[in-house]
């Protein structure tokens, strides 16, 4: 009969409409500010910088490199090489970031920048309330407002954090390994021949040396 | 007591006025009567806003606003703050005057009707002997400023919302015309005061309120479709179909224009409300013998909160009607029906008391609704929407 489907219809919002009010399980939406859904994991939108350790200038993992600065293909982000030097976290003496800035106004959180880093320095942050009544200066991150330390990497992707430091930790055994060798080939070189003491200052020097093409090759 | 109750409104006025000069008493009661009018509407406004916005909430299984006051109930505040400081855009090609005068025109004509609306015992701002077609020719000028605002603003969505609105609103207006007409058959009176009275009488405690006749569920069925169609309200809110013309005839509206047809939209709403309570319900009488003791105007604007209510439930409940479904069911189901519910509600009037014209009149309108029904559900136009592509 015409009408029924309006008055089953009736019925239905009437239902919905009394039963909000009685279980809580309906109620479908989340009051946002006080309660807040978790992210899901793969959740991003803005790059920040990994550190290590403590200190956030010391620990930086970046170094300056820039090729995310030439990635970018909305061209946010702008990097100042450092004059000086300062040991990464295998130890050797890389040059920084003296100036590393993200304009979140113009990042359309591709995640290119974190592909295509090699030393996994920056990664994808899921801050998402970065309302700011400052239009310019309130969106342009600096370094420090980009460092966030490893822990914070691996709260916000657990997953991925680990994958990350297993592969950092194998490539710094590696390294470890590396420098050992060495050090033993020249501590042998040295006991063996009276002609190697001619360099008796030098055994930090190979080493150096023979890091430079394995610290760019698993990565590369 | 409960006499003074009732009639305090009017008592207060009396008394505020006895302090004027007798030449000064009449404009002055008037001037105090309109202002408490139009003070008490966009209250009534207000509520229904928060109402309406927590209500349908509910019924999609939200909580709607809490945040402005306890459980949102000032919510309204902000919203009129918002709409006050708003900057007021006009296009640039548009008729300027015009389109300055369609919402004024609009709330000016809706708060008219209320002139003739008994809202309680006594509480009547003018006792027209024609008031419900004093009545009708206001609500038949909001079609006037509907229009005036869609042409003025030069847009496209504009245009569209009010040539729409302004087919609805003529379609429907027969129909809801037709409606009341049988009432004042039966009463024999278009004054709305004598309406209520004719209503105002008991059996075995319970009311002779028209509703509760044959004609009278017909004629209010009738009158609820129409009405909601006249105030655009969903679901024949096409005119301001917002998924397929941004806003309608008020597209080019912000600001406190934009709170002006809002505000006449609602106050329309009370309005249509108002005279189907008062033709059908009852206007301001107790719904039972034993409830005659609560004041009149409780009564009456107890009746309008309810059927706003069922406005609301109604807006969450039905989806919009397509513009041809909208014409068919206007010309070939509500106004057949109407027509018909005049020539029952004659048949009432002339075959006398007694249980003969109950069963006859249910039995021809109950038989009509089913035929056309069904006749209306098999037609063609009913069915889902078939698409044909171009070649």
């Amino acid at each position: 009969m015409l009408g029924e489907g309006i008055l089953k219809g009736l019925a239905e919002t009437a239902k919905n409409f009394a039963g909000s009010f009685v279980s809580k399980e309906r109620l479908t939406t989340v009051e946002y500010p006080e309660e807040r859904t978790p992210l899901p994991e793969a959740a991003r939108n803005f790059p920040f910088l990994v550190y290590d350790g403590e200190d956030w200038e010391k620990g930086m993992r970046c170094v300056a490199c820039q090729i995310c600065e030439k990635e970018c293909p909305p061209k946010c982000i702008y990097i100042e090489k450092s004059k000086d030097k300062k040991p990464d976290y295998v130890g050797k003496l890389q040059i920084y970031p003296a100036k590393f800035d993200i304009d979140i106004s113009v990042c359309m959180s591709c995640q290119i920048c974190v592909e295509v880093c090699p030393f996994e320095a920056i990664k994808m942050n899921t801050e998402f309330e970065l309302a700011t009544d400052d239009r310019f200066g309130g969106l342009l991150l600096d370094r420090k407002q980009l460092a966030h330390s490893n822990e914070y990497y691996h709260q916000l992707h657990p997953t991925e954090a680990a994958d990350v430091d297993a592969r950092l930790a194998e490539e710094k055994a590696k390294v470890e390994a590396k420098a050992k060798a060495a050090a033993e080939a020249a501590a042998a070189k040295a006991a063996a021949g009276p002609a190697a003491s001619a360099t008796p200052a030098k055994p930090a020097a190979p080493v150096a040396a023979a890091t430079k093409p394995n610290e760019g090759e698993p990565k590369a | 007591m409960i006499d003074r109750l009732d009639q305090i409104f009017v008592l207060l006025k009396h008394w505020l006025v006895g302090y004027l000069p007798e030449s000064w008493q009449v404009p002055v009661g008037v001037i105090i009567s309109v202002a408490c009018i139009v003070g008490l509407y966009p209250g009534l406004f207000a509520l229904t806003t928060v109402l309406e916005r927590k209500g349908v909430g509910r019924i999609q299984n939200r909580i709607g606003p809490n945040r402005v006051g306890p459980y949102g109930i000032f919510q309204p505040v902000a919203d009129g703050i918002k709409s006050l400081t708003k900057e007021d855009i006009v296009p640039t090609r548009a008729d300027g005057v015009v389109h300055f005068l369609a919402p004024v025109i609009l709330v000016v004509t809706v708060f008219m009707g209320f002139a003739v609306l008994p809202m309680g015992r006594n509480m009547v701002l003018v006792d027209m002997d024609a008031g419900l077609l004093f009545y009708f020719a206001m609500g038949a000028s909001t079609e006037l400023s509907v229009f005036m605002a869609g042409w003025s603003s030069r847009n496209k969505y504009s245009l569209l919302g009010a040539m729409r609105a302004v087919a609805q609103m003529i379609s429907y207006e027969v129909a809801l015309l037709l409606s009341s007409v049988a009432i004042v058959m039966i009463t024999g009176s278009l004054s709305l005061v004598k309406i209520v009275d004719a209503q105002n009488h008991y059996s075995y405690g319970l009311p002779h309120w028209f509703i509760f006749t044959p004609w009278g569920l017909a004629a209010f069925l009738m009158y609820a479709i129409a009405g909601t169609a006249e105030t655009n309200r969903s679901p024949f809110d096409l005119p301001e179909g917002e998924s397929e013309l941004v806003a309608g005839y008020h597209t080019e509206y912000s600001g406190f224009k934009f709170a002006l047809f809002f505000l006449g939209e609602y106050v329309a709403m009370f309005s249509i409300s108002g005279l189907g309570t008062t033709l059908f319900l009852g206007g301001w009488t107790a719904p039972l013998a034993a409830l005659q003791w609560i004041p009149s105007w409780i009564w009456f604007f107890g009746k309008l909160l309810v059927s706003m209510c069922v406005f609301i439930w109604l807006r969450g409940t039905l989806p919009r009607l397509r513009q041809d479904q909208l014409m068919n069911f206007a010309w070939k189901f509500v106004l057949p029906m109407s027509l018909l519910n005049l020539f029952v509600a004659a048949l009432w009037r002339f075959m006398g008391e007694g249980l003969l014209r109950w069963v006859v009149c249910s039995a021809l309108l109950l038989l009509a609704y089913v035929v056309m029904g069904r006749a209306e559900m098999h037609r063609k136009h009913y069915g889902p929407r078939s698409y044909r592509y171009a070649e």
